[in-house]
């Protein structure tokens, strides 16, 4: 039931896309660690952390996308969700800095010494363990979303005074994070990670093992999307995008439909986050500065809203564009984003796939032309 | 509460916005079985009563009893349908991103908890009355268009056909013909009359020749409030019908 269930939503793109995806996160970690390093194909390190960092943000702009593009909820918190992940991910590895801190405190991390803590705060136990971090790393964005969800939804807080209401959330949460006795690190966030499950986060293995789980949780996220897309509870779902009283008034109950969506996407979010920090090796409230979450909505946009593949395909695009341009011209790239913005909107309204179907008509229109 | 024998029974209801009511002091009874047209000038608060009906405006005051025993004021419009009643909007609404199948598989009776549906598999009882109905609307050929690409009339006999699929008990339909030509209204009152063979409907509508080719129990409503009831020809006759309505 389960396998027919994962079945059901693939068409042959998708399946071809999840394999690629797959093929990218096995071929780059194989060729870093099995080709020596002069051989031209020879992987660096440097370039599998950008892959592993590029994957975790498909990741995000998938669960933004699941929301926005199939169920119309236009969230612009969902960075929100994201950094949560990533500190349940930064506060398993600051627990396993151990005794090797600056301070030497075995139990209590390097700021919380500094602080003048005398023990761990409650919220901190059980953070030494991967797998209960792990789970956090889902369970604390999903029941931030739920509560949310459940209040916004049941009183019907739709369109743009949801999006206020996400983005004043993820606001609200980047100045409690940036308070040092949130016990969290405050404005310096965490980093100066030693391992992760034993194994140094600095070492080539252990990025290539990263790029690669973030690739396979990428695939696995388009899967299950997938799956909830192609079921009935996906025609429900986008049917409730596009006419949501008309729904109501067929007896279905949309709250439940747009909470179940808002708290998986958050939940996708949250593992997203949990690959990203260990990859980029330190996590601060910045991520949760609103600009952010409007990012993630931007790599939707370029990619393709209300399709899987798109927010992929974007979030690379636009990361891509942003890692060349903040190195070649970093004064540009605040202009390049605006700019991307206004010609996606106006040029480009179904994103980069969209046009790939444009051209695709076209070409099959010409075809059709040409023999008369 | 009050227990009635009555399909739809309204009792006293008001609903005021901002001052202005909308409906007043209303009462209404519908038999079960019943075919009933309401007339009444723009601003009577024809749509203000349907709105109610269907749990989209709580009314200040009054009884709305459905079925003698489901007390409307308390539900929302996800219960009220799933009790079983239906609504036909005056502007079609059908799903325009989803195919003319899967229109009817959304409105068909049945599953509607959002658990249920992410395992659901088609089974054939389903695909024998999706098959059934798409003959009934004759839209097999096109059962695998999407809503967008349909023309006006397409989409009208789509949302008639989600309607027999959610088999309501009560059928509210607001102003089916508008924007119909003559030979269109004449083949509406045909189905119309067609689906009151075992569903109870309540159809409002300003045009007149439609009314009469119904041949139903005709309520003027007025400033939200009932002026008159009986065959088209006896509230034609009354005066004070003639001066609100049809004498302008």
């Amino acid at each position: 039931m389960i396998t027919r269930f994962l079945w059901q939503g693939m068409d042959r793109n998708l399946r071809l896309f999840v394999l690629l995806v797959l093929a990218v996160g096995i071929a780059l970690p194989v060729l870093n660690q099995l080709m020596p390093p002069g051989s031209p194909f020879h992987v660096p390190a440097w370039l599998l952390q950008l892959i592993g960092k590029y994957l975790s943000f498909a990741l995000l702009a998938l669960a933004v996308d699941l929301v926005w593009g199939f169920c119309g909820i236009l969230s612009l918190g969902h960075g929100a969700f994201f950094a949560l992940g990533g500190y349940c991910m930064g506060m398993y590895l600051m627990r396993q800095i151990g005794s090797r801190g600056v301070y030497g405190n075995p139990i209590l991390p390097d700021f919380m010494v500094f602080l003048n803590y005398k023990e761990l705060p409650w919220f901190w136990y059980g953070f030494d363990n991967f797998g209960f971090a792990m789970l956090m790393a889902i369970l604390v964005p999903s029941v931030l979303a739920f509560a949310l969800g459940w209040f916004a939804f049941r009183s019907r807080v739709t369109g743009v005074y949801l999006s206020i209401i996400t983005q004043a959330m993820t606001f609200a949460l980047m100045l409690a994070f940036f308070r040092n006795d949130m016990g969290l690190g405050g404005n310096n966030g965490m980093t100066d990670f030693k391992e992760i499950l034993g194994f140094s986060v600095q070492a080539d293995s252990t990025r290539a093992v990263l790029c690669f789980a973030s690739a396979f949780m990428l695939a696995l996220g388009l899967v299950v999307s997938a799956a909830i897309v192609g079921s009935r509870f996906g025609k429900a779902l986008t049917a409730v995008r596009d006419a949501e009283s008309r729904m109501r008034f067929l007896g279905y109950r949309v709250e439940g439909y747009k909470l179940f969506v808002f708290v998986f996407s958050a939940a996708m979010a949250g593992v997203a986050g949990a690959l990203y920090v260990p990859q980029v090796g330190i996590i601060n409230p910045s991520e949760f500065s609103p600009a952010n979450s409007i990012e993630a909505v931007l790599w939707v946009a370029v990619g393709g809203r209300g399709t899987l593949i798109g927010p992929v395909i974007g979030a690379f695009i636009v990361n891509f564009g942003k890692t060349w341009l903040t190195g070649a011209l970093p004064e540009v790239w605040l202009f390049a984003l605006g700019a991307l913005f206004i010609v996606v909107t106006l040029l480009l309204p179904k994103g980069v796939v969209g046009l790939w179907g444009q051209l695709k008509a076209r070409s099959q229109a010409k075809k059709a032309r040409a023999p008369a | 509460m009050r227990s009635t024998s009555a399909l739809l029974y309204l009792s006293g209801v008001t609903v005021s916005f901002d001052g202005f009511k909308a409906l007043n002091n209303l009462s209404l009874l519908i038999e079960p079985g019943e075919m009933r047209a309401i007339i009444g000038p723009n601003g009577a608060g024809k749509t203000t009563m349907m709105d109610v009906v269907t749990g989209k405006t709580r009314p200040d005051s009054g009884e709305v009893v459905f079925d003698g025993r489901a007390d409307l004021t308390k539900l929302d419009e996800a219960n009220i349908a799933t009790l079983g009643i239906g609504r036909k909007f005056q502007k079609p609404t059908v799903f325009e991103n989803h195919t003319v199948r899967d229109n009817l598989l959304l409105a068909l009776a049945g599953l509607r908890k959002w658990h249920r549906l992410l395992l659901a598999q088609p089974t054939k009882s389903e695909g024998d009355r999706l098959a059934q109905i798409l003959s009934i609307i004759r839209m097999e050929e096109q059962q695998h268009m999407l809503g967008a690409r349909l023309s006006h009339g397409q989409k009208q006999w789509l949302e008639i056909g989600m309607l027999l699929a959610q088999d309501p008990k009560l059928l509210l339909v607001d102003e089916p013909v508008a924007g119909m030509t003559d030979v269109e209204t004449e083949t509406t009152a045909q189905v119309l009359r067609e689906i009151n063979k075992t569903h109870s409907v309540v159809v409002v509508e300003h045009d007149m020749s439609f009314v009469r080719a119904l041949g139903v129990k005709v309520t003027v409503l007025h400033e939200g409030s009932m002026l008159a009831e009986g065959t088209l020809d006896q509230v034609s006759a009354d005066q004070r019908v003639v001066e609100v309505y049809l004498g302008r």
